[in-house]
């Protein structure tokens, strides 16, 4: 059978991102639209209000909340590291920074739940106590599936079955990791911080 | 075809020769508001006309030409022809509209010094009505005095509701815990439908009242009226009637002004005699129905708070009728 | 006509062998097949669409004479709700969803989409939400509050039954349908196109099926959140719209018409892009200003998020604002007019050949026409306040998103399945179904204008006779019958054509686009050799056909040796040079036990369960673990 057949040049850098980061990258898209769509939904009531707190609740806490925000903040730092040892192939620094990002993510995680139990208000009271016990719940839950993420990942790296050449798990989970680390800049400049300035 | 063309052509214009001058009609404004939206209406039925015709008779050339210039090729210019008729023109048209949606806005709705305040609460499912000036509670009913600008202050406790007269205005929603104002000058005297516009859960369809727009002088004498109390019951029968009224769940829930009945549930009845409907819309009001509205009003109007009184003898029921019938 | 991506018998005998669903059962839950769940998606989107439709016309008997007695206030009320409920969320966005699931991989020359198996778990999710949506029919509890469900009336305490619950979960539950597949749809068409297929050269088709994914990723969250605090303040006694507490009944309106007004533009491109195939082929002409289309469907794309409090005019949100969400709403209507013009130009330069698809473009053309004008009238914000909740926006959205979006998709019916089913429909029958659905679309909406003009308010169970509102009222009821008998028409021409119907050829239409390459039905890896493009109309300009010369990885991806290894190659985003090569997936029930553990969560959630909600996380979360570890394995 003939065939008419056409010389194809391929991609003359490298293989680019996988389908499954791609993804990633639409699935972030559309959760930030989330967090957009509550954060909006927090100053829209704050705005028709006429005072923030409603119903005279205290405002956040906010000593305890600043450090283990620089904490989470700060576990980006070994993901960061983990995909440059990924790409150079040190596995040992690959465990490591995955391990330390885990623990300190878990941190927080155990804060909010400390947070959690010794609130004053439940989420019932009003407005402002919903929105506050809803958005951070909310962004609790990501940690929490992100170190649930963390742990698959860490898995398949003490089994080997992660390699520079097979990179994709990691670099998908470290998307997610940063994205719920960058998302906590706004939900804890909203709902913690600009309490305690203006009304 | 071309017959065929023609009958649906005139038959469109007949619905809206039917549709412009038919009561209830907002191409048939009683009020400035509906005057000035009925204009702009008139300009854009206009343009669109022209752009409907225009544009569909470019399709119909356009599927036919080839058949009829056979496979001659169009000396048509692809991306000029999508610029003028898809960029540049509507941008023209819609500028038209543009101006003129500004500018009939602006003047619509302002506050002006002279207005008559008058509070509208939605309720489930009627409308409470009080003139704070006056001192006039009623319900489903509103007067307004002709040439007189309103200001009608929308409230509502329960769900969203929606405030519309076609002849005299646009819609203004009632919505909890956001109070709106409706400004509007009612221009001509008569009688006007208005109707809950926005969906309200069961008897939404069941929401209406009525707009009487009167003569100033003839809504001053409403007014005046409207705030002596009732006089005592004029019949023996009516004297029943108001014992029983009182004796039953009715004071509960109904207020008759200068009598002991005080209920804030349901609408307020010191006028009702006068009122042209039972239940916001339901039934009319004529002796007859009222009777059967006593008796039973979820079988009428199903999810009302009115609570049906089959208990009630007959005699009863024709006592409160005659009573509430006299209440003018 | 030659079919260019086809190999010798043995070849395609093993290719068959590794690529073919097991029959029977186990197929049908464990398929991945992009083409099985396209169909299937568009099958059980008419089931829904026949459904809402026979709801309708009850509703239609209810209102042909005044106060009669056909439902009660509450029946009807539910059938409204699930009406409005059932087209948007359950047959538009799915049936669309499904027809781009079958044509996207044929079209841009792969063997399937990206993510195969979250393909299949969006439908699985799609069928399940419709079927919990529609479970409340059977306890008699339907969803009472509007397709739109404003609150108050919808939260406690005016709806207490589980009626509302059952919308706010459906919509929360369907909304991961979409989403899931809007990212399998942008990934696919950013990294799966054939070799040579650069963004300017993707059928307008495919960038419509781009700018509907792109905008639910935006659009669909704040919808979501709407319903998701709707049934926080029902479920847990939250206080987000209780204005009690603080609450506010204007940020439900907010966050679902930032959502709805978006949403009627993601029903609505996909059904010009479905024209913007279907125009071009029976004019015998290339579309004309293809760039100016395309970049007409990115512009809606980014205006659409600046309209939506059209939908609140009569709110009382303040006058400044008011005008600009005026004047927006009045730009909008550029980039449609833009595609407007380059259809009739199309026309014009061509040939038209009035096949019953070409019927339905042209209908669908002076549908929306009308549609459109009347579209522009309601952004004139004072007129909007008088017609709004009004019959006559109801005449208006079905001009547009009935007739301009179903018209289109009879059109594509009658265009696309002889490629799927491999069946010619009869084109006697299709053209007696087109003049009677036309017929009876335009005598049974045009006069809802008029009622809306004679204040015949929306959502009125009942009304009084006296108003002017009688005739009308009877006119449009026997003219929705005839509507429904033309879609019948055209069910029944799909029946009879799967017994009776001729066998398709791989290209019926001698149309332009790379499904055509392929046979009638295309085969489980759809070419054996990718195609190479050079043009936006491949099929008109490259005779024969071309594919790539063999080579190494990624190359060999290309070939057929990346057919029997059962991958794809994964193309550069911009000019769709070949970059590596992915797998694709065995069949796997995990699609559907995942879908299922998502469905427990939110049955769980509706009947108060706790424990059926845990089982439902916690395959949920199994589910991610599940894909993370796969992720590797599947790429080669």
């Amino acid at each position: 059978m003939s065939q008419a057949t056409l010389p194809v040049t391929t991609a003359p850098r490298d293989r680019g991102y996988s389908t499954a980061w791609w993804g990633m990258v639409v699935l972030i898209t559309t959760e930030a639209m989330i967090f957009l769509a509550l954060l909006s939904a927090y100053f829209f009531i704050r705005a028709s209000v006429p005072r923030w707190p409603i119903g005279g609740l205290p405002e956040p806490e906010l000593h305890r909340s600043v450090i283990f925000t620089v904490i989470l903040l700060a576990s980006s730092i070994p993901i960061v590291w983990m995909e440059v040892a990924l790409k150079r192939g040190n596995m040992r620094q690959v465990k490591g920074t995955l391990l330390l990002a885990f623990l300190m993510g878990a941190a927080f995680l155990g804060n909010t739940a400390y947070d959690y139990t010794h609130m004053d208000f439940g989420w019932r009271v009003n407005a402002y106590s919903s929105l506050f016990w809803g958005i951070i719940g909310l962004h609790a839950l990501h940690v929490l599936v992100g170190l649930l993420m963390s742990a698959t990942v860490q898995v398949k790296v003490w089994l080997g079955k992660v390699s520079p050449e097979r990179h994709t798990t990691p670099e998908v989970f470290a998307l997610y990791w940063h994205f719920v680390d960058g998302v906590w800049i706004f939900v804890f400049t909203s709902l913690i911080l600009s309490p305690h300035f203006g009304r | 075809m071309r017959r065929v063309r023609i009958l649906v052509f005139v038959g469109v214009c007949a619905l809206l020769v039917t549709g412009c001058g038919a009561a209830n009609s907002i191409v048939n404004p009683k009020g400035s508001e509906a005057k000035s939206i009925a204009g702009i209406w008139w300009v854009a039925f206009g343009l669109a006309t022209f752009v409907y015709v225009v544009v569909s008779g470019l399709i119909i050339y356009a599927i036919t030409r080839g058949h009829r210039k056979g496979a001659r090729t169009s000396g048509l210019r692809e991306n000029s022809f999508i610029w003028v008729g898809g960029v540049i023109v509507p941008v023209l048209i819609l500028a038209v509209i543009a101006v003129l949606t500004v500018q009939t806005t602006a003047s619509l709705r302002a506050a002006s010094p002279d207005e008559l305040h008058i509070d509208v609460t939605g309720k489930l499912w009627w409308w409470g009505v009080r003139y704070p000036a006056s001192g006039i509670v009623t319900a489903n009913e509103l007067h307004l005095p002709a040439g007189q600008p309103v200001d009608i202050h929308l409230t509502s406790d329960n769900v969203v509701h929606s405030f519309w007269v076609p002849q005299l205005a646009g819609k203004e929603d009632v919505i909890p815990g956001q109070p709106n104002d409706l400004r509007f000058t009612a221009k001509t005297v008569g009688t006007y439908i208005g109707e809950c516009a926005e969906f309200c859960g069961l008897q939404h369809a069941h929401m209406g009242f009525r707009v009487v727009v009167q003569t100033p002088a003839d809504f001053g004498r409403w007014v005046a009226r409207r705030q002596i109390a009732p006089s005592e019951p004029v019949s023996d029968e009516a004297a029943k009637g108001a014992t029983i009224f009182d004796a039953q769940a009715c004071a509960g829930c109904h207020t008759i002004r200068g009598t002991s009945a005080n209920g804030k549930v349901g609408p307020d009845l010191t006028d009702f005699g006068s009122r042209p409907t039972i239940g916001a819309g339901a039934l009319e009001n004529n002796q007859q129905n009222l009777e059967k509205w006593i008796r039973d009003a979820p079988a009428i109007k199903p999810g009302t708070a009115m609570p049906s009184f089959r208990s009630l003898s007959e005699g009863d029921i024709a006592a409160i009728t005659a009573y509430l019938e006299s209440l003018k | 006509m030659a079919i260019h991506t086809k190999v010798n018998e043995q070849l395609e005998h093993e290719l068959e062998e590794k690529w073919t669903d097991e029959p029977g059962i186990p197929g049908f839950f464990n398929t991945v097949d992009h083409k099985r769940i396209g169909i299937r998606y568009i099958y059980t989107a008419f089931i829904f669409f026949f459904a809402a439709g026979a709801i309708a016309l009850v509703m239609r008997v209810q209102l042909a004479q005044p106060n009669s007695h056909v439902l009660s206030p509450q029946t009807y009320n539910e059938f409204f709700t699930m009406h409005g409920t059932t087209m948007i969320f359950l047959f538009n966005t799915p049936v669309l969803a499904g027809f781009g699931n079958y044509l996207i991989p044929l079209m841009i020359g792969s063997r399937d989409m990206a993510f195969p198996r979250l393909n299949a778990f969006s439908y699985w999710v799609f069928v399940l939400s419709g079927i919990l949506l529609y479970s409340s029919f059977v306890i008699g509890h339907a969803p009472d509050g509007g397709w739109f469900a404003y609150v108050p009336l919808t939260n406690t305490p005016y709806s207490s039954g589980i009626n509302i619950d059952f919308w706010g979960i459906a919509v929360v539950f369907v909304g991961i349908s979409t989403t899931v597949g809007a990212i399998n749809f942008i990934v696919t068409i950013f990294k799966l196109r054939a070799p040579g297929m650069t963004l300017n050269r993707m059928p307008i088709y495919v960038w419509s099926m781009l700018v509907f994914s792109l905008m639910a990723i935006f659009a669909v969250p704040a919808v979501t959140v709407a319903a998701s605090l709707l049934e926080l303040d029902r479920l847990f006694g939250t206080s987000f719209y209780h204005v009690a507490g603080g609450g506010s009944v204007l940020l439900y309106q907010h966050l679902f018409w930032f959502w709805g007004h978006p949403e009627v533009y993601i029903l609505f491109i996909p059904a010009t892009g479905m024209i913007s195939m279907i125009i071009p082929v029976f004019s015998r002409h290339r579309l004309a200003g293809y760039i100016w289309v395309a970049t007409a469907l990115v512009a809606v794309a980014f205006i659409s998020f600046g309209v939506w409090v059209h939908h609140m005019f009569a709110t009382g949100v303040p006058a400044l604002a008011l005008s600009f969400f005026s004047a927006v709403s009045l730009i909008i209507t550029i980039p449609s007019g833009v595609q407007f013009f380059a259809w009739i130009g199309t026309m014009w330069k061509g040939v038209v050949q009035f096949r019953t698809a070409m019927l339905f473009a042209i209908g669908f053309l002076l549908i929306f026409l009308l549609g459109g004008i009347t579209g522009v009238m309601v952004a004139i914000l004072p007129f909007d306040w008088q017609v709004t909740d009004s019959y006559f926006v109801v005449a208006h959205f079905h001009y547009v998103l009935n007739g301009a979006v179903v018209f289109p998709l009879f059109g594509a019916i009658y265009y696309w399945l002889p490629k799927m089913t491999g069946k010619m429909l009869s084109e006697r029958l299709g053209k007696i179904s087109f003049w009677t659905m036309f017929v009876g679309f335009n005598v049974a909406f045009f006069p809802m204008h008029i009622l809306g003009f004679l204040g015949m308010p929306r959502r009125v169970y009942t009304y009084d006779a006296g108003l002017g509102w009688d005739g009308l009222n009877l006119v449009v009821t026997i003219a929705s019958f005839v509507f429904g008998l033309g879609a019948l028409l055209t069910l029944f021409n799909f029946l009879w054509s799967q017994r009776h119907g001729e066998s398709a050829p791989p290209d019926p239409w001698r149309a332009d686009t790379l499904e055509w390459a392929t046979t009638s039905p295309p085969p489980e890896y759809n070419f054996a050799k990718i195609p190479v493009v050079t043009s936006r109309d491949p099929l008109w300009d490259e005779q024969p056909l071309r594919v790539a010369e063999p080579g190494p990885e990624p190359l060999s991806a290309l070939t057929a040796t990346g057919a029997l290894e059962k991958t794809m190659p994964v193309t550069e985003g911009m000019d769709a040079k070949p970059q590596a090569t992915l797998g694709i997936p065995e069949p796997s029930y995990l699609p559907f036990v995942a879908a299922l553990g998502v469905g427990g969560l939110f049955v769980g959630l509706l009947v108060k369960a706790a424990l059926i909600g845990v089982i439902g996380v916690g395959v949920g979360a199994l589910a991610v673990v599940w894909w993370l570890w796969r992720t590797d394995e599947d790429l080669r």
